[in-house]
């Protein structure tokens, strides 16, 4: 399987607190890699790394082959082949729904108003949300909102999906939506790369796992491996807190 | 067990609240004719509250009435600010020069929200080779503030014509005058639009370039919209006090309406003129102003009404 991405000792401090520490991860085409780790363990940093959101203090990230995290490369094509989808939606709350999914299409790939239209509606409709077309982001719920982000950022017909704890900030009876867009997503075969704390559903959908404590990369592998005999303490430690809260 | 019959009881006022927002959970009146007992309750409190604001304004503006009359000066000062003949005699004189506040104030408040904005978001801008610009922003308002608008009235609309010799529409002091409000309030505005862009959240920004939107699209057609929407209220406080301040450019003797009534004073030696201004501008401004406060309470239950980030 060819490497679609490949992170390769990204290093990332915010003031002296180092975030990324030497992280290396390859990310093949069509693959789901899941991120774990406890809050603060750097998923979320690395993610907006990746999109070029963060500047990195060393490494490099290489998407095709190409290091987009090199001093003067320019960001703006990256994040054009790159969609993220962030933990508060981040929904444009002056813009219809519609406006949201297109607004990207029509400024950036110059594509025709009409013709953007047509593929947002053909979207919404394969989610379920095309009678959401008119309607303004803070009339829809949670899950709604979620599923209009990932839509919108599909809407750039993205190589790569980064996904940052996009069941987060939903209530618990609105997270399946949104985990069965991302199942969807897996069956057209979309690369993407999740930090997660469904430990559940990364368990089922992620084809490598991968366990953040401290800004390091401590364990990855195959998601049986990692869940039922993990060979590291921190991932063990990690696990089982999870099991004590109920989460898996 | 209890609940059931709880339940039955509270369904009275049910139905109206389930679907609708927060803000308008008060029990619509009249919707049926047994009205619920929290209906009835809420209904008498504000029937109450209201007399009570009638009979306290009522007792207060009477013992004004009352008291100012009785002071020693009385006479004197309603015979020289309050003289029905003057008023109704200087009124249409002051009119015309009225128009002229009305004039410089719609030529000037355009001028200044477009002035404002673009400073606004050239002290915003990022990139090191535009440093100069967002600098210069930076001095401008910081330097216009400091100086009170009158003064600035006085530097600009007297300073500037000097540079020319012969007389033309440049030299008008009106003309300087009102390029002194709009440079002032300017800076004023860049302000107000300046705290409306920083009010916009930092993942507005995140997620626009996460599409691939370069920096000045997303600060077009993400950032301003909503910012320029939240400034609205604020926004509008501004054009209220231009609107009053538009008399400070009778310092330069351009006769608009205060000057118009300082010198119906001077030669009648009488003040009432003065009410007679303050009566016009009070006819702009009062409308003005509540649409403002309305504006503000709009958004007020507007953002409160539902959490969006």
């Amino acid at each position: 399987m060819p490497v679609k991405l490949r992170v390769e000792h990204v290093r990332k401090s915010f003031g002296s607190k180092v975030v990324l520490d030497d992280v290396t991860l390859d990310v093949g085409a069509h693959q789901v890699v899941c991120l774990i780790g406890a809050s603060g363990s750097g998923k979320s940093t690395l993610l907006r790394c990746i999109n070029l959101l963060e500047p990195i203090d060393d490494g490099s990230i290489w998407l095709d082959g190409v290091d987009i995290a090199e001093p003067g490369h320019d960001a703006d094509p990256v994040r054009r082949r790159v969609g993220m989808v962030f933990q508060s939606y981040n929904l444009f709350p002056h813009m219809s729904v519609l406006r949201n999914i297109t607004l990207a299409p029509t400024k950036v790939l110059k594509r025709p108003a009409a013709e953007a239209e047509r593929s947002a509606i053909e979207l919404l409709e394969r989610f379920g949300l095309d009678d959401k077309a008119s309607a303004y982001p803070d009339q829809l719920s949670g899950g709604q909102q979620q599923r209009v982000a990932i839509v919108r950022a599909l809407a750039m017909q993205p190589e790569i999906m980064l996904l940052d704890e996009v069941t987060a900030a939903l209530d618990p009876v609105l997270v399946g939506e949104v985990l069965n867009v991302i199942r969807d997503m897996r069956k057209l075969g979309m690369t993407m790369v999740l930090a997660t704390h469904e430990m559940g559903f990364a368990r089922e959908i992620a084809d490598r796992v991968c366990f953040l404590h401290q800004g390091r990369v401590v364990e990855q592998g195959v998601p049986e491996q990692m869940f039922s005999e993990p060979e590291r303490p921190e991932t063990r430690d990690f696990l089982a807190r999870v099991i004590a809260s109920g989460r898996l | 067990m209890n609940r059931v019959s709880e339940g039955a009881d509270a369904d009275a006022s049910v139905p109206s609240r389930s679907d609708s927002h927060p803000d308008q959970l008060r029990p619509t009146q009249g919707q049926r004719p047994g009205r619920s007992r929290r209906a009835t309750y809420d209904l008498r409190q504000r029937r109450r509250s209201t007399l009570v604001a009638a009979v306290s304004t009522v007792l207060v503006v009477s013992a004004i009435a009352m008291i100012v009359p009785l002071t020693p000066g009385w006479d004197r000062v309603r015979a020289s600010f309050f003289d029905w003949d003057t008023f109704v005699d200087s009124l249409p004189q002051l009119w015309d020069p009225f128009l002229l506040n009305l004039r410089i104030f719609a030529i000037c408040a355009p001028c200044i929200i477009v002035v404002g904005m673009l400073v606004a978001v050239a002290r915003n801008v990022r990139s090191p080779a535009l440093f100069p610009l967002r600098l210069f922003a930076t001095i401008y308002t910081d330097v216009v503030r400091g100086v009170p608008v009158i003064l600035w009235i006085l530097l600009i609309g007297f300073g500037v014509p000097g540079l020319f010799d012969e007389r033309a529409w440049y030299t008008k002091s009106v003309v300087w005058g009102g390029f002194a409000l709009v440079m002032c309030y300017s800076a004023y505005v860049a302000e107000v639009f300046r705290a409306g862009i920083e009010g916009i959240h930092e993942s507005q920004r995140a997620a626009s370039r996460s599409l691939g939107l370069s920096s000045s699209q997303t600060m077009r057609t993400v950032v301003l919209p909503q910012a320029v929407r939240r400034v609205v209220p604020p926004l509008m406080n501004d054009m209220v006090s231009l609107q009053k301040d538009v008399a400070l450019v009778s310092v330069l003797g351009t006769v608009e309406a205060l000057r118009r009534a300082q010198i119906l004073v001077s030669q009648s030696f009488n003040f009432t003129p003065y009410v007679a201004a303050a009566v016009l501008f009070l006819c702009v401004s009062i409308p003005l102003t509540r649409l403002t406060d309305h504006l503000m309470a709009r958004q007020r239950r507007r953002t409160s009404g539902t959490a969006v980030a």
